[in-house]
């Protein structure tokens, strides 16, 4: 049964959002959460674990300081309070990827409380409160073969791989948010966009959402306009990119509105979003809401971060995106629009990168935004799942400024680049790309050029100087692009005896 | 005297001098198990060839020239709740039946590196619930004194193993009583160390912020010197305590309760205790006062709740502990026909798997953690734990140690409280405080009661690492009694 959905500027005629979100990020620890194995992603099933995170009879967890690091350093850079004394605790409810049948996690003493997020949207502020950051442990993944959905019911058999079982998860909780009005889906994928760049620049996670090193569960309800009291949730899971974040809010709000414009009521409940259709499935209800039976966790000591540490941890956080993206707009000279526009089409971080290599930032702009972006375009992909990297980039804005190459050349090269024809010197060799810079090879061009065209070459003796175009056009033309064309502008004018 | 006769002190002296060998003290133990076990019951798996090998190499090492520690070749029987390696590790349930661990528990270990050799598994109450050892799945252990009796529990196949002569040494874990009520029910010494003083790693858990493991001997100074091969620091398990391991050889040897200030619960005695039991207590008292203590009466008065408080904790945290017995990487798997969905097989597993005593505390501790009854149950009983550990440190300040009966009564008859799980608790009645709180207690030998002729325990308490003071005022009431006794109380066991 598809679902009705109301359009959107009607459900947000009638209705008001209040988001939330549940982000769970993944550490980029060396080891998982409490014991040694190690966190690599790939590794063949069943391959990194030992007794502890497959909760053999006997083994005992301890936890991973570098991991209760990370986490604090995130709540700081999220501007929360440290706890002084915090304890882990278990969550007890049985699943087969689960080893103990508990997970260890925190309850009501998160490590970091009480801070906030903003992110702009439309040239606006929104501050995203944050309710809580606290540190578990990542399950196994069971992947259930057979049937028709690949989700357990129906499945033929289940396997379990529990390399994953244990990893550090970060999980960032924020306070309701309302008052996003018609624009909650953007805020909620501006949160996510800016969520995932302070990680990257804390440098804690590799927060890839196609592999699930971050994952966002996102509520949504919905109240009349006018009403004071919040509407029944939804929680959808499996949106695994901040498009799908965006789209998944949007859906979701079309959906409940269709119901409750019709006196229905929302069932509070885990949704799945599916990529494909834009649209969410029921999940499991949450009427009767599951007893994890919370207790505090008594194999493990409690946290007690030194505040001298803490201190040291803030001081040395790096600077946050919002601040860089400040600076950097004023370092590059770029209009608040263009910010923008590289913003949403992720390239901040790649053109950023581009300058690092050495390009100037205009260039680095201009490429990414321009011809490599419409290349992202036709292949259907991101910018930066594109096979190139921001050093060579840089390095074909180096060949361009030494005059090596001009922009026709340089789009020839990235063109090569991303065929995996090597890198951009590669390139040029391979396909014989350099501007000609060889005056003899030059000059024999001109004579050519100017043999052929005698009536332009009088006019020019003539001090006729602007006719010089069609004469280097003609050398273009005949070189196939690799002539300089400065180069061979003043190589005319000298034959033909003629100064500016 | 025989080699199974003597104490592990004097074995591992004999093999280091090369009067005897460790094969030769293995060959004799392996012989009185194969002898008496049919009687007792108190292993649950030996591996004679096994044995020996092991015997061969610790014999082979010393033979080296390597230095190990003074109980080198002497042998030592685990409960089955510490995971071995080389050995099956079942908990005594039938649901790890069979099951191999792929590692050796850090007392285990730590053992192995002192060069002691593992006799094999020594029976116990399912996962170590229970005070008389008939809840194993494999039978009960009988007590060496009396067959018709219970040896104790939850560790009672190790008292049984040591009261027979089986072994010299066993280890054993009290998380209410465990290694104090079986060594006070067979006439033999039993050790609760701090908590936190032996680590936990590769222990099966029953209730992780309460089970200890700890020693079980035949003398005071034999407990210390096994007591000190296991402890100390490991970083496996973070509530192990990064401190030195306290004095406790030296302290068994010093045996002297000169000038110590010795206080009486005022709580323990009375109705439902066995007036054989109290009037070896009261003889207790006088020797330590001959002895030069000074003894006074101290009030704890939160000790009254400490058994109700116990039976939230521990099966609060059973119930969460045992959750990982579901049949999917280990142990026994039941239904699996390939038509049932995981959640079906692991709740027909646990059905079959476990016995009524773990599944009663599995329930009670899952409903203690329920949301709307957290704070009322869990949340009231660590409030009692917290007034407890206040009580023992109010106590600790007018006193170097608090005595009391181990347990209220003597061993009693297999089955008797069988179907009586509330008789069976107040077994444990005076050690679970000393779980709750944390702290060291130990258990020696005072004699018999009149009515019936069976072993009284005399149970000394001592603060968080003072482990000491319990060695200390144990081995002087052993020596003043045994010169009374005229030998080791153990001696008048009837033979097997």
């Amino acid at each position: 049964m598809t679902d009705t959905l109301m359009p959107y500027d009607e459900a947000l005629a009638q209705f008001e959002p209040v988001l939330g979100l549940e982000t769970h990020v993944e550490l980029g620890t060396v080891s998982k959460m409490f014991c040694g194995c190690p966190t690599a992603f790939g590794a063949p099933p069943n391959t990194h674990v030992c007794p502890v995170c497959l909760a053999l009879p006997g083994s005992l967890p301890t936890a991973n300081e570098m991991a209760i690091e990370s986490t604090i350093r995130i709540g700081l850079a999220l501007n929360c309070s440290i706890a002084g004394w915090c304890r882990f605790a278990r969550k007890n409810y049985f699943y087969p990827d689960m080893p103990k049948n508990y997970q260890i996690s925190q309850y009501d003493e998160p490590l970091c409380f009480d801070g906030y997020l903003d992110v702009e949207v439309d040239g606006r502020t929104v501050r995203i409160e944050i309710e809580r950051v606290h540190l578990e442990e990542d399950t196994g993944k069971s992947t259930h073969v057979g049937g028709a959905t690949g989700r357990i019911q129906g499945a033929d058999y289940s396997i379990v791989d529990y390399n994953r079982a244990g990893i550090p998860l970060v999980e960032i909780v924020t306070k309701p948010i309302p008052g996003t009005d018609r624009l909650a889906p953007e805020v909620a994928r501006a949160y996510a966009t800016e969520l995932r760049e302070v990680m990257r620049s804390l440098g804690v996670s590799d927060v890839r959402m196609e592999e699930g090193s971050m994952r966002c569960d996102v509520n949504v309800s919905l109240m009349p306009r006018g009403a004071t009291e919040w509407g029944t949730r939804t929680e959808t899971k499996n949106v695994n990119s901040l498009r799908s974040v965006e789209r998944s809010v949007r859906s979701e709000i079309e959906r409940q509105a269709a119901i409750l414009a019709d006196g229905g009521r929302i069932v509070q409940e885990t949704r799945h979003f599916h990529e494909d259709t834009g649209l969410t499935t029921s999940g499991r209800s949450k009427e009767e809401a599951q007893d994890y039976r919370y207790f505090p966790e008594p194999d493990l000591v409690p946290i007690e971060p030194d505040p001298e540490w803490v201190a040291r941890l803030k001081a040395e956080l790096p600077e946050l995106p919002s601040v860089r993206r400040r600076r950097l707009q004023a370092d590059w000279g770029v209009s608040d629009l263009d910010m923008a526009a590289m913003h949403n089409a992720d390239a901040f971080v790649l053109v950023e990168a581009t300058v690092a290599a050495g390009a100037p930032a205009a260039d680095a702009r201009k490429w990414w935004m321009g011809e490599l972006a419409r290349r992202a375009n036709e292949a259907g992909t991101t910018l930066a799942a594109l096979p190139i990297t921001p050093a060579q980039i840089a390095r074909v804005t180096e060949l361009v400024a030494s005059g090596a190459l001009n922009d026709k050349l340089a789009r020839q090269v990235l063109e090569g680049v991303l065929a995996g024809e090597g890198s951009p010197d590669d390139v040029v060799a391979a396909r014989g790309l350099q501007i000609v810079n060889d005056d003899g090879e030059l000059s024999a061009i001109i004579d050519q050029v100017i043999a052929a065209n005698a009536d332009a070459a009088d006019k020019i003796r003539g001090g006729k100087i602007a006719a010089v175009g069609a004469l280097v056009g003609g050398v273009m033309k005949a070189s196939r692009g690799k002539a300089d064309a400065g180069r061979a502008r003043q190589l005319i004018l000298d034959k033909l005896g003629v100064t500016e | 005297m025989s080699l199974i006769h003597k104490t592990a002190a004097e074995l591992g002296r004999l093999i280091a001098t090369g009067e005897t060998s460790s094969v030769e003290v293995a060959q004799a133990h392996l012989d009185r198990i194969a002898a008496v076990e049919p009687k007792v019951h108190a292993f649950l798996h030996v591996d004679p060839d096994g044995v020996l090998a092991q015997a061969r190499a610790v014999d082979e090492r010393l033979a080296a020239g390597e230095r190990l520690g003074p109980l080198a070749g002497v042998p030592i029987a685990h409960k089955d709740v510490f995971t071995t390696a080389d050995m099956p590790t079942t908990a005594g349930s039938k649901i790890l039946e069979g099951w191999r661990p792929p590692y050796d528990a850090t007392v285990t270990q730590r053992l192995r590196a002192a060069g002691l050799v593992i006799l094999g598994k020594t029976n116990l109450d399912e996962f170590a619930m229970g005070s008389s050892t008939e809840n194993s799945a494999y039978g009960p252990t009988r007590n060496p004194w009396d067959l018709t009796r219970i040896p104790g529990g939850s560790s009672g196949g190790a008292s049984a193993s040591v009261a027979a002569y089986e072994a010299p040494l066993s280890t054993g874990t009290d998380t209410g009583g465990s290694i104090r009520q079986p060594a006070a029910v067979t006439g033999i010494v039993g050790m609760k160390p701090t908590y936190g003083g032996s680590s936990r790693y590769g222990l099966i858990a029953f209730a992780s912020s309460l089970d200890t493991p700890g020693p079980f001997a035949r003398n005071v100074l034999d407990a210390a010197l096994l007591h000190e091969a296991f402890s100390g620091h490991d970083p496996m398990d973070s509530t192990s305590i990064d401190a030195p391991v306290p004095p406790v050889v030296e302290a068994a040897r010093q045996a002297s309760v000169d000038g110590l200030r010795i206080g009486v619960v005022k709580e323990f005695g009375g109705d439902g205790y066995q007036p054989g039991v109290l009037a070896r207590f009261q003889e207790a008292v006088d020797l330590l006062e001959s002895l030069g203590a000074k003894v006074v009466e101290v009030s704890c008065p939160s000790f009254t709740y400490a058994l109700p408080a116990y039976y939230l904790i521990a099966p609060s945290e059973c119930s969460s502990n045992l959750a990982r017995f579901d049949a999917m990487r280990y142990g026994l798997r039941v239904g699996d026909d390939g038509t049932r969905s995981a959640e079906e097989v692991m709740a027909l597993t646990r059905a079959a798997g476990f016995g009524p005593e773990v599944k009663r505390r599995i329930m009670l501790g899952t409903y203690a953690l329920s949301s709307g009854y957290y704070d009322a149950y869990y949340g009231s009983a660590q409030k009692v734990r917290t007034l407890i550990a206040r009580d023992f440190e109010a106590a600790f300040h007018q006193v170097d140690v608090l005595i009391s009966p181990t347990t209220p009564t003597t061993a009693f008859p297999i089955g008797e409280r069988a179907d009586d799980p509330m008789a069976m608790y107040l077994a444990d009645l005076c050690t679970i405080p000393s779980n709750l709180a944390g702290n060291a207690a130990i258990s020696v030998p005072c004699g018999r009661a009149d009515e019936d002729g069976l072993p009284v325990g005399l149970q000394i308490m001592a603060p968080v690492l003072g482990d000491d003071r319990c060695y200390r005022v144990g081995a002087a009431v052993e020596k003043a009694f045994e010169d009374r006794w005229g030998g080791p109380l153990l001696k008048e066991a009837p033979a097997l």
